[in-house]
């Protein structure tokens, strides 16, 4: 099951990728962002199936990292939509030129 | 449940079927979940994913993290996406926010190629002497239960890294209330 | 080479060490000083206040006219047009300029005595002293080190002599010039160079003299280069004689990597050992002769000396008369055991000399302006001199090139006296005509009577009538030029193209009698325009025609003196009434003898019969060109230059020098002006260097910039594509391992 377990979360990691290069919409990109997060996930429990339990320590830890970034990300994001009235991150270029 | 630890290649057929279903249902949300106009839908869509995921997780014994996967990932920070995405009202999004074909081309083939090379790297070899025998995380299961692997280690090895994360969970929490906080006259302009 | 220069030293001691001649580096060393005197005079800032030098434009009254510009002035007389003012220190500069050229010249004369003392034309071996070693590199050692024999001591005393009085005809020439100083600064660098290039003991010393002349030749000529054309006629000087100096580098590399030195010395005991007639030694000379056809105006590189008369009078006379243009006959004779060794290089020689003389004679004939009709004689004399050198009468040759020195020298300083009275008489009256041409002059053998009569002496001299110089001078040198053809030479039984040299020989000699009939037909046509017939100055000018001041005159009495008995040098046979036959020879001897005597090797003599024969065809040329231009040209039927019509047909082509000058142009110069411009100027400096160089140097910058800047665009999207990209790159570098 190991291989099947990595094949999937390596498809769910691109999909991740191809999602953050794609989309422009802010939450969008921060919920494929997760997606990333979740595929990595799939991988360290599969690899804790063969080699050892810490695998599943860490998914652990990363689920709590994911929540708290989710939670200030998310925040940010509500700044800045409060600012610029967009979250398009065409639109987010204060830094451009 | 048929018990999980079996000799290595006598798995069940249905335990291979509905690890697989569940794997290409996973698949098939993710995809969705990235093409649709509308973020609602998405968010939805990426619950949908994460729950494949918790299954997966369960079938992997590794139990204690599916329930944690459904009660943290799916049921709080979903949640949370689809509370901030109602508030700031996006609905359909303003214009369809996918860059052009071209963009979707070039980033189709980068995903190739990442998919590619992690393909290439899963072929490696790991040492024989780290291997655990088959069925181990299953037997420690059926021994300790669903929680006590886990959380053994992370109150004795990792306690550090558990003392680290609670800080940083304060931190976050400080920084949302902070950054989410109205500021009065010098608002949104 | 010094090995041997130092056992012949050591041997025995020569018979002039130790006598005056030990002060021998002065007579260089004084002009040089001169120049940097009259050098801080003339740059020194603080007695400058007058107007700036050079003195503004001269004269728009000398227009271009059917020549290249002139802008002689004689003497910078003031019209409203032109600053002049006589310098704060003419004065000092007066006195120091033409005195350390005095001085020179009393030194070169006591010198000459202890040489007479010494042996005089018995003296075998060459003074050399040598001063320090100047380019001791691997195999090569070059000294700095003068070599004093017979034929050096000639060339010092004609240098010193005439220079001296040049110098003082100048004093008054340019009495007026604010450039005063400076011309007397120039001057003397110019005899500084001229006499280490006669003096020089190896060839490298000859040749820092040779480039020294050009240069200075540069500086004078173009002495009022204010005026473009005279700027112009000065680069072109200069650019002409360049090429013949790239003839005269590369015989000195073939002397050097055939001979293994430089100094004369070790090239005379050497010189045999290349082989009589072999290709090497026949292009060593050829290539010789390419530095004289450019130095002394040979053809093809003649061009640059009649635009040269844009210079003030007295440096064409002492540069382009007296003494810079004869370098080229004083190498040949100085190389002489080369050239007798040459006789394809001899005939060669002989050959462009006669026809340069016969063909700026034809020009000549046709000229209007005075200096360009003794350019034109001096370019057509210097062609008899190469005859004489080449053809292996080397004392024939130096003989006529101190006799021409002579009457060339005066002849021009006549005329710049003839200049000078007529910007005089114009400078009164407000006019602006042509001084020079011969046109707006005539008759003024009533106003400048002594002048005149110089200047006859002059004439008669240069068509060649006895007993005045330069019938002896040019007699001697057709006659051996006839007795190599006919009763045999080395020359003779050499082939050019396949034509045997004796043909060769007597196409040249020929040559030689026309050119002698046009030499005294254009003279004697000058002098009847100038100074005969009416005069067509104008009435208002006429009253203000005089001859010149007496620090001007006196020179030309001197000059005319030695112009008449200058012929006693070297007295032939035939005339051995008149004295002491030969002493030129006599004297040449131990230097050009074993070559002279190489050439005409087992011939005998021409008979005394044919011998009188020839002389009296060459005074009966002279006579019957002096005739034609006496009775065919009629001075009352000439107008003043404003009025002349334009010349027609074959006057018209000879007025306008065969367009050579346009031929060069249109054949060397335009396509090199255009290449450099079209292809090198656009295509290469602008195209390549500017726009890929440069250009392409600052896009490049700028775009490595706009690279770098790329990554910092603030835009969300473009970071993560960047961190997508590196996460392919590490993923890539990991999984291909």
């Amino acid at each position: 099951m190991l291989a099947e377990a990595l094949f999937f979360s390596a498809v769910l990691f691109t999909i991740g990728v191809f999602g953050v290069l794609i989309r422009r919409n802010a939450i969008i990109v921060f919920m494929c962002v997760e997606l990333m997060l979740n595929a990595v996930n799939l991988t360290f429990v599969a690899f804790a199936q063969a080699y050892g339990v810490a695998g599943q320590v860490f998914v652990f830890f990363v689920m709590t990292v994911a929540a708290a970034e989710a939670a200030v990300g998310l925040a940010i994001i509500i700044a800045l939509f409060r600012h610029r009235q967009t979250v398009n991150l065409s639109n987010i270029n204060l830094l451009k030129g | 449940m048929q018990s999980l630890s079996m000799p290595h290649g006598t798995l069940p057929l249905l335990y291979t079927f509905h690890f697989y279903l569940f794997g290409f249902i996973a698949i098939g949300s993710a995809l969705l979940f990235v093409t649709r106009k509308s973020p609602v839908a998405a968010a939805l869509w990426l619950v949908n994913t994460m729950f494949c995921l918790a299954a997966l997780y369960v079938m992997l014994d590794a139990q204690f993290i599916g329930a944690i996967q459904v009660l943290v990932y799916a049921g709080a920070i979903m949640v949370v996406f689809l509370f901030v995405i109602m508030l700031l009202n996006l609905g359909q999004g303003e214009i369809h926010d996918a860059r052009g074909t071209g963009w979707k081309l070039t980033a189709g083939a980068v995903a190739i190629a990442m998919l590619a090379q992690i393909f290439a790297l899963t072929k490696a070899k790991t040492p024989i002497n780290l291997t655990l025998p088959q069925g181990f995380a299953a037997k420690q299961v059926a021994d300790a239960g669903a929680i006590a692997p886990v959380s053994g280690p992370l109150f004795h090895e990792y306690l550090l890294a558990f003392e680290v994360t609670s800080m940083l969970l304060l931190a976050a929490v400080v920084g949302a209330v902070v950054l989410g906080k109205q500021r009065g006259e010098e608002d949104a302009r | 080479m010094l090995p041997l220069l130092q056992a012949a030293a050591t041997a025995a001691p020569h018979p002039m060490s130790g006598t005056v001649a030990q002060w021998l580096w002065l007579v260089p060393v004084f002009p040089l000083l001169g120049f940097l005197i009259n050098g801080f005079f003339s740059i020194s800032t603080v007695f400058h206040k007058g107007p700036k030098d050079p003195s503004a434009s001269h004269g728009d009254d000398h227009a271009a006219g059917h020549a290249s510009g002139h802008g002689d002035t004689g003497g910078g007389h003031g019209d409203d047009h032109h600053d002049v003012a006589r310098h704060k220190l003419a004065g000092l500069t007066s006195i120091v300029g033409p005195g350390v050229l005095l001085l020179s010249f009393l030194l070169t004369a006591a010198i000459f005595f202890a040489m007479r003392a010494a042996g005089g034309g018995s003296m075998t071996q060459p003074f050399v002293q040598r001063l320090f070693s100047w380019m001791p590199v691997g195999d090569m050692t070059i000294d700095a080190s003068f070599q004093l024999d017979q034929l050096s001591m000639m060339m010092t005393l004609v240098v010193t002599g005439v220079g001296t009085l040049i110098h003082l005809f100048s004093v008054g020439y340019m009495q007026d010039d604010p450039g005063y100083p400076r011309y007397f600064a120039y001057l003397n660098l110019f005899v500084f160079f001229m006499l280490l290039l006669v003096l020089g003991g190896n060839y490298p010393i000859l040749f820092i003299g040779w480039e020294g002349v050009g240069l200075c030749s540069y500086l004078l000529i173009g002495f009022w280069f204010s005026e473009k054309a005279n700027a112009d006629a000065g680069k072109k000087a200069f650019i002409v004689n360049r090429i013949g100096d790239f003839g005269f580098l590369v015989a000195m590399f073939l002397i050097f990597a055939n001979l293994g030195s430089l100094d004369f010395g070790a090239v005379k005991e050497a010189a045999p050992g290349l082989g009589f007639g072999t290709p090497v030694v026949t292009a060593i000379c050829l290539f010789l002769f390419l530095g004289c056809a450019g130095k002394s105006a040979q053809i093809p590189l003649y061009v640059w000396l009649p635009d040269a008369m844009a210079g003030p009078t007295p440096v064409s006379a002492l540069i382009h008369a007296a003494t810079m243009v004869t370098a080229g006959v004083y190498l040949i004779a100085r190389s002489n055991f080369l050239f007798a060794m040459a006789p394809v290089a001899q005939i060669v020689v002989v050959v462009i000399g006669a026809l340069t003389a016969i063909f700026a004679a034809s020009i000549g004939l046709k000229q209007w302006d005075i200096k360009k009709v003794l350019a034109y004689s001096t370019v057509s004399q210097l062609g008899y001199m190469f005859v004489g050198v080449g053809s292996g009468a080397y004392v024939a040759g130096v003989f006529h090139l101190v006799t021409h020195a002579f009457f060339k020298a005066l002849l021009f300083l006549g005329s710049g006296s003839v200049i000078f009275a007529m910007h005089r008489a114009y400078h009164h009256t407000g006019n602006h005509d042509d001084a020079q041409d011969m046109r707006n002059m005539g008759g003024l053998k009533e106003y400048m009577p002594m002048t005149f009569y110089l200047m006859w002496a002059a004439t008669l001299a240069i068509a060649g009538i006895p007993p005045l110089a330069g019938f002896f001078s040019k007699d001697e040198i057709l006659g051996a030029l006839f007795q190599r053809a006919h009763e045999g030479s080395t020359i003779a039984s050499a082939h050019l193209f396949g034509i045997p040299g004796s043909l060769w020989l007597y196409f040249a000699w020929v040559l030689g009698l026309a050119a002698a009939l046009m030499t005294a037909t254009y003279m004697t046509r000058m002098m009847i325009y100038t100074f005969h017939g009416p005069n067509r100055t104008g009435a208002e000018e006429r009253k203000h025609l005089a001859e010149a001041p007496m620090t001007m005159t006196g020179p030309l009495v001197i000059l005319g003196i030695l112009t008449v008995v200058g012929g006693w040098l070297n007295i032939p046979e035939f005339a051995r009434f008149l004295g002491p036959v030969g002493g030129l020879d006599h004297w040449l001897h131990p230097v050009v003898g074993e070559a002279t005597e190489q050439v005409i090797a087992g011939t005998h003599e021409m008979s005394p019969g044919l011998e009188y024969g020839l002389v009296g065809l060459a005074v009966l040329i002279a006579v019957a060109g002096i005739a034609l231009a006496w009775t065919r040209l009629k001075p009352e039927a000439l107008v003043p230059k404003s009025q002349s019509p334009q010349e027609e047909g074959f006057e018209r082509v000879l007025l306008d020098k065969y367009y050579v000058d346009e031929l060069y142009d249109a054949a060397v110069v335009s396509p090199v002006v255009g290449v450099s411009r079209g292809l090198l100027w656009r295509g290469v400096d602008n195209g390549l260097i500017d726009s890929l160089g440069v250009k392409g140097s600052t896009y490049l910058a700028k775009f490595v910039g706009w690279i770098g800047s790329q990554f910092q665009s603030g835009r969300l999207g473009t970071y993560a594509w960047v961190l997508a990209v590196g996460v392919l790159a590490v993923l890539g570098a990991v999984s291909v391992r």
